[in-house]
């Protein structure tokens, strides 16, 4: 009889300190208007440097506490392994996403819909296509613009003696650039011109959003034309100039500042070590043009909040300081990224990251410029996605085997990625009505 | 009942209760094992021969049989323990004998024999990729005492025999110190008399090692293959650091297929096939390295 008087008491008891810690809780987050603590997991701005900016420039400021978990570098798994581990236990700890467009794609059933965000930044100067894309092809918006960037090419000054005649190195052709790289290994008795094919490298980005769209016009539906096949043989002629080191390359800023390589094509925020080291060692410019124009990759960066997220209040409200224009204009001196919201760069950037800029620009307004966007839509399948044109490139270029049996092979592996993601085309592949086909247009 | 009655029967009782005690000291353990490795290896097991529905079916090893990079994995993770294992043991050995010499300074050179075992298998893998890389430590050496004109890529896909090369050193550099210690221990074990005895009889260093130790270090050696040959199969760290896309072993595709192909199945299948090569290669060693009891030392 007593124990379980006693039982109610303590219990009643609990209830009621239960009941004061929550109010005093929530009595403290009105009063101060403070985010609390937002734990911000992130494949972007991992970087010693870029850590350290992040901490202590660009969410200064924030009313509310961050803690930034950092995925390193070369082991992405963890971040969508311990998202669906949060989303299977049902509690989560993390508040908010930071990646890439491709980090999120394969993630949609654990993200929130922030349209309501998106309704709120609609005067911050985001630009509507930017949204778009973080949609991921649905009418949701998975995640929120946070920075943008591309990819270019970095020279060694000392390499520029040995360009073609006649080659400008704002309008290079690939035509020229195998020129170029042929005449540098004659030159220094070594190849000089290096990819980032390792096993974290971006190269897969070089085979779909540069090489292809530029020899083909398109990408998916042009897979196994004969402007395909004209691609890879222009491929495989120039890897005989390309530093067989390439496939261990993840960085290129590595082996262009250790001289390993002196020209290379990577993601801009790969070089910004060596370019901001050395700015006056290296030029920055335009990706080569093909047959078919000077195709380029824009990369958007994003911030998503998962379903399990503790804090969803206070992540809103990170997301839009971030996207504000104070942390916004910190970016590019941080971490070689740009903002989403439109605006001029200051000159505190530095000259290197100047220079990414105005090669970026040259690129996109480059009167052959053709955009190959981010695949869209392809869900859980973008591993296997990348892994069909490394396989493709890997099988003709290295292994030396059959361009047209290998394009007949991948073109159907390609077609089976596509059919179960249900994806349909991206640009630079003109729209489908349903599943996007691999062809030989 | 008397006093001395009762006493007499509370001493079969006490016996009774410590002679259970050793199964409750290791239900710890056995619950441990039984979370942490019985567990997951249903688990896997399940996920490698379910598909997404929950069916049964060998879709997912089909898969991984057909894989473009499967032969590649399963042919360049068997070279490595093929090739590293023995060259390993034999080194081991040899360092295993000096510190057992107990020379001056013995203490230290076990240490300096330890630091590589301290490092984790993909900082080793990232040292090496250093020395071999084109501008690394290997060509600057080099080319400072006047070897070589320029810089050699030592680190080139076209010859899969150098990266090889490459692989093995790494894994000799930092794991071969894990065999030595388990070859130090076994060689403690063995009193000097004997192998004075045999020095007396006439015999000489090689004989004494041959008719002497090693059939005496048998079962440290059984250990030790054991141990390592299980942990060659799992190497994939270094090679990753430092052949990059260039060569690929079975646990590197497994968590491939986990982590960017986010196909836990198939990830599964590899694993499971990691698990029954391990099983072999122990079956084969516990069987071939024996020791009859009789003949064991008592």
């Amino acid at each position: 009889m007593l124990r379980n008087r006693l039982g109610a008491v303590s219990a009643v008891a609990a209830v009621v300190v239960l009941a004061i810690t929550a109010g005093t809780s929530s009595a403290s987050h009105r009063v101060h208007g403070d985010a609390g603590n937002v734990v911000f997991m992130s494949t972007q701005l991992n970087g010693v440097t870029e850590r350290e900016g992040f901490r202590t420039t660009i969410v200064k400021g924030f009313p509310g506490t961050v803690e930034k978990i950092d995925i390193p570098l070369g082991n992405t798994t963890i971040f969508p392994e311990r998202i669906q581990a949060e989303s299977s236990a049902g509690k989560g700890t993390i508040s908010l996403l930071g990646g890439v467009h491709g980090d999120f794609t394969t993630l949609t059933q654990y993200l929130m819909d922030l349209s309501d965000v998106a309704k709120d930044l609609q005067k911050a100067g985001i630009p509507a296509e930017l949204f778009t894309l973080g949609k991921l092809g649905t009418n949701k918006q998975y995640y929120i613009p946070w920075m943008q960037a591309t990819y270019v090419m970095v020279a060694n000054r000392k390499a520029l003696s040995d360009l073609p005649k006649g080659a400008d190195i704002n309008s290079l052709s690939y035509g020229q650039l195998v020129q170029w790289a042929k005449k540098l290994k004659e030159h220094y008795g070594r190849p000089e011109l290096g990819f980032p094919a390792g096993p974290t490298g971006l190269f897969n980005r070089f085979l779909q959003g540069y090489l292809l769209p530029a020899f083909t016009g398109h990408l998916n539906t042009s897979f196994k034309s004969k402007w395909a096949v004209a691609a890879w043989l222009y491929m495989d002629s120039l890897w005989k100039y390309v530093h067989p080191q390439s496939l261990t390359y993840n960085f290129m800023q590595d082996p262009l500042q250790s001289g390993e390589v002196m020209v290379a094509w990577d993601h801009v925020a790969r070089f910004a070590d060596a370019l901001r080291n050395h700015p006056d060692d290296y030029v920055v410019f335009p990706a080569p043009a093909g047959p078919k124009g000077r195709a380029y990759m824009p990369v958007l960066a994003g911030l998503a909040i998962p379903k399990t997220a503790p804090n969803v209040a206070g992540a809103k409200q990170l997301i839009e300081f971030l996207d504000g224009v104070a942390a916004q204009a910190r970016l590019p001196q941080i971490a070689g990224f740009f903002p989403v919201v439109a605006q001029r760069l200051s000159k505190q950037v530095g000259p290197g990251l100047l220079a990414v800029a105005a090669a970026v620009k040259k690129q996109q307004r480059s009167k052959d410029a053709l955009a190959s966007l981010l695949p869209v839509g392809l869900g859980a399948q973008g591993g296997n996605y990348n892994r069909v044109f490394i396989d493709t490139f890997t099988r003709i270029v290295i292994n030396g085997e059959d361009i047209n049996k290998v394009l007949a092979d991948e073109g159907a592996k390609l077609q089976d990625v596509l059919n179960a993601a249900a994806a349909p085309c991206w640009k630079p592949d003109p729209p489908s009505t349903g599943t996007c086909q691999v062809g030989a247009n | 009942m008397t006093a001395v009655a009762e006493q007499a029967a509370a001493v079969p009782r006490l016996r009774r209760r410590w002679e259970g005690l050793p199964y409750w000291l290791i239900l710890p353990t056995l619950g441990y094992l039984a979370v942490f490795f019985a567990w997951p290896m249903v688990q896997s097991f399940r996920l490698a021969f379910q598909d997404i529905g929950g069916n049964w079916s060998f879709d997912s090893v089909e898969r991984m049989y057909h894989d473009a990079d499967f032969k590649k994995a399963l042919y360049f993770t068997l070279l490595l323990v093929l090739v590293i294992v023995p060259l390993q043991f034999v080194l081991a050995f040899v360092m295993a004998l000096i510190v057992n010499a107990r020379l001056r300074g013995g203490g230290l050179i076990l240490f300096i024999f330890i630091i590589p075992f301290a490092v984790s298998d993909l900082a080793a893998g990232l040292v090496w990729q250093q020395i071999f890389t084109d501008a690394g430590y290997l060509n600057t050496i080099l080319q400072h005492l006047g070897v070589i004109d320029q810089p050699k890529i030592w680190i080139d896909p076209r010859h899969g025999n150098w990266l090889l090369g490459e692989v093995v050193l790494a894994e000799m550099w930092r794991s071969t110190a894990f065999v030595m210690i388990i070859l130090v221990a076994g060689l403690q074990g063995i009193p000097k008399e004997f192998g004075e005895a045999a020095e007396v009889f006439g015999a000489g260093f090689l004989q004494r090692i041959r008719t002497v130790i090693l059939p005496m270090l048998k079962p440290a050696l059984q250990v030790a293959l054991l141990l390592r040959i299980i942990f060659a199969f799992e190497v994939f760290a270094s090679v990753t650091a430092i052949t990059g896309r260039a060569k690929t072993t079975l646990a590197g595709e497994a968590l491939r297929w986990q982590g960017d192909l986010l196909d836990p199945h198939v990830a599964a299948a590899y694993s499971l096939l990691i698990l029954v090569l391990s099983l072999v290669a122990a079956l084969t060693v516990v069987r071939t390295l024996r020791t009859p009891k009789e003949k064991m030392l008592r």
